[in-house]
């Protein structure tokens, strides 16, 4: 494989606070490629939100990385000066989140921001950044934007805003562009059209893309890979294809098995008994083992490690050729 | 349908006073405006049936919800829960009689409870308003039992909300539906502020109850696949008026209305069948100042004059003019 994109080593994240240190992130390594499209999925509090500030750099204290590293093309950029740090921001890795509205500045206008950060990003004039803010308010699906462009964020509808944030991400071309939650926000009609929109941004640009959202629906529509996560750490990683239709780490199948689908009808969900434990009370060994229906007694005191099953990547000891289970579930 | 329905909702219509201050009326000119947030709603759901109202924001369905448990008082209109008005003045007692038997759960678990109150005392809130049971022990008896039902231990009672998860806490909630012998649940979005496994949790547990105390809902939701699952007739709202109504297989096998086929194909597919999309075209309109005609014209594909002209009724189960008049075929979808 070319050089990724983005490669995730080991990355660990601590909040220190008053109780102990928290493990919001207890050691994931992940790449994306070139024009790739990964899907981070997970529910609440499994640190989805918080792998993407990290790779961004934007964790704050008492939030702190405390190992592990996070390459952007080769270049090591965990350890950046802040000062450093900013200019890649923005310039090479772009950033969308979950509420539009917020992500814009409501007293400017919507010219003035994407002006002002194409200008800090390239060298273009004022009428060059102004003609290229126009034609990338063109590109991600706002008609008339010559007209739009000199309007308030608030005179936009949130499927319009959401539009105008992608632009400003795009604004320097970046590399790499995490998408926190992009759609959330949004009703599904609208919902179809941003997806559809990231794609093809991948796809034309070779834009790397880390898409986190809780929806698995977005996922299978847009990602390429996905990766589950569950308690600060990635449970099971693959093709998105694979892990949708046949996941392997017992959380996936349950989390596969709970999504309410339009095209079959079931009389029962599938449940999984119990919620995601919270950071201070991480049960030793595999996080999900209080939850899971298979679990034996390694699952108790050893924490699996993560484990190549065909095109999968799997952290479960059921798939550990060496355990006496495994082919109890596989 | 033959048998009498248990809920029957008629014509119900809602506006909103949207007009700028008085003064600035006086000082700036202008009319008043009035956002017509219902515009004639009508259903009925039979006893121990789960109706569905599905729509995208701005749609109605929640104030649909609130009105039709008395939250919010109807523009015009009538709700009649079992054979009673719930507008009329005259049969006064029996309307609180009925108040009794229906609930509401919503969005929120974390604004619906009090956070000063310990779960007991949530749950028990109902039995004393309607003075159901008298006797303190008997009403410590009945939350123990109440909670237990929903998959809680009568234990729980004792904790305060915030040392519940969400999931949880929409079982608090529940229970506390329960307390007045509710017959009739309005549930507004009961499971969107919930994760998936914690969703499936929530919505099997809504099942089996529904199971065993043969419960009625009107189950208000965005989320289809959630609506697919849960309700045997759906409602497809948009900008206020009712577009479709069918039973739950009909409308996903076979989707008449072109909004509810643009909405059914724009639903990330997680089972990755791979189908094409037709792409989606618009948002919502602003209600204050809705397209003339059916609301949908503006972005349906196949509008014409009448479309811009006419309102459509809802006939047959779906109110559209291409439809009535055959030039749209309702095979055609997918």
């Amino acid at each position: 494989m070319a050089q990724p994109v983005l490669s995730v080593r080991d990355l660990r994240v601590e909040f220190v606070t008053r109780r102990g240190i928290l493990k919001a992130i207890d050691g994931i390594s992940f790449d994306i490629g070139k024009g790739e499209v990964l899907g981070v999925v997970g529910e609440s509090g499994a640190g989805k939100s918080v792998t993407g500030s990290a790779v961004i750099g934007l964790i704050d204290p008492p939030g702190r990385i405390a190992g592990g590293e996070v390459l952007l093309s080769g270049m090591r950029i965990d350890n950046l000066p802040p000062e450093e740090m900013r200019r890649v921001r923005g310039k090479r890795i772009g950033m969308i989140f979950q509420d539009p509205l917020t992500s814009l500045n409501p007293l400017y206008r919507v010219s003035e921001q994407l002006i002002e950060t194409i200008r800090t990003h390239t060298n273009l004039s004022a009428p060059g950044a102004r003609k290229r803010a126009i034609d990338l308010l063109a590109e991600v699906g706002i008609p008339a934007p010559e007209r739009r462009i000199d309007s308030y964020p608030h005179e936009f509808s949130g499927g319009m805003r959401q539009r105008v944030v992608i632009a400003l991400a795009l604004c320097a071309e970046p590399e790499l562009i995490i998408a926190d939650e992009p759609t959330t926000a949004l009703d599904v009609s609208v919902q179809a059209q941003i997806i559809s929109l990231l794609k093809r941004l991948g796809r034309e640009h070779g834009t790397a893309i880390m898409l986190v959202t809780h929806d698995m629906g977005v996922i299978a529509e847009t990602a390429d890979r996905v990766a589950v996560m569950y308690a600060g750490r990635i449970a099971e990683i693959g093709p998105v294809r694979d892990v949708v239709q046949n996941p392997l780490h017992p959380y996936a199948k349950g989390l596969m098995g709970a999504i309410p689908s339009l095209e079959s009808e079931t009389d029962r969900l599938v449940q999984i008994p119990g919620s995601m434990p919270r950071l201070s009370a991480i049960p030793p060994g595999c996080p999900f083992n209080p939850r899971c229906p298979y679990v034996f007694d390694r699952c108790r005191v050893e924490r699996p490690e993560p484990i190549q099953h065909s095109e999968h990547r799997v952290a479960c000891h059921l798939y550990d050729q060496s355990s006496a289970r495994s082919e109890a579930v596989a | 349908m033959t048998e009498r329905s248990y809920v029957e909702v008629k014509d119900l219509r809602r506006e909103f006073d949207v007009s700028k201050p008085w003064l600035n009326r006086v000082l700036e000119g202008g009319e008043k405006q009035y956002l017509k947030a219902v515009d004639g709603v009508s259903f009925s759901i039979a006893k121990g049936e789960t109706f569905a109202l599905v729509g995208e924001s701005g749609s109605g369905k929640s104030t649909v919800a609130r009105m039709v448990v008395g939250l919010l008082p109807p523009t015009n209109g009538e709700v009649v829960i079992d054979g009673v008005s719930m507008s009329s003045k005259a049969a006064l007692a029996e309307r609180q009689r009925l108040r009794r038997r229906i609930q509401m759960i919503f969005q929120d678990p974390y604004a619906s409870l009090n956070p000063r109150w310990q779960v007991d005392r949530i749950v028990a809130e109902p039995i004393r308003a309607f003075r159901l049971i008298e006797r303190e022990k008997e009403i410590d008896a009945r939350v123990g039992e109440l909670l237990t039902l929903v998959g809680l231990h009568p234990a729980d009672g004792k904790k305060y909300p915030h040392e519940f998860s969400g999931g949880q806490r929409q079982r608090v909630a529940i229970a506390r539906a329960l307390a007045s012998n509710a017959e009739f649940i309005v549930c507004d979005e009961p499971t969107s502020a919930l994760d998936v496994s914690v969703q499936a949790q929530i919505l099997n547990l809504m099942r089996d109850l529904q199971d065993r105390l043969g419960l009625t809902y009107l189950l208000i939701s965005h989320n289809l696949a959630v609506v697919r699952h849960m309700a045997s007739r759906i409602g497809v709202m948009y900008l206020g008026r009712i577009v479709e109504i069918s039973n739950g297989r009909e409308l996903f096998a076979q989707p008449k209305h072109p909004y509810t086929r643009m909405l059914l194909d724009a639903v990330p597919d997680v089972g990755m069948t791979g189908r094409q999309r037709i792409p989606v075209s618009g948002e919502i309109p602003n209600p204050i100042s809705p397209p003339s005609g059916c609301t949908f014209n503006p972005r349906c594909p196949f509008a014409n004059e009448r479309c811009r002209a006419e309102i459509p009724p809802l006939l047959g189960g779906v109110a559209c003019h291409a439809i009535h008049e055959g030039r749209l075929a309702v095979d055609a979808a997918a």
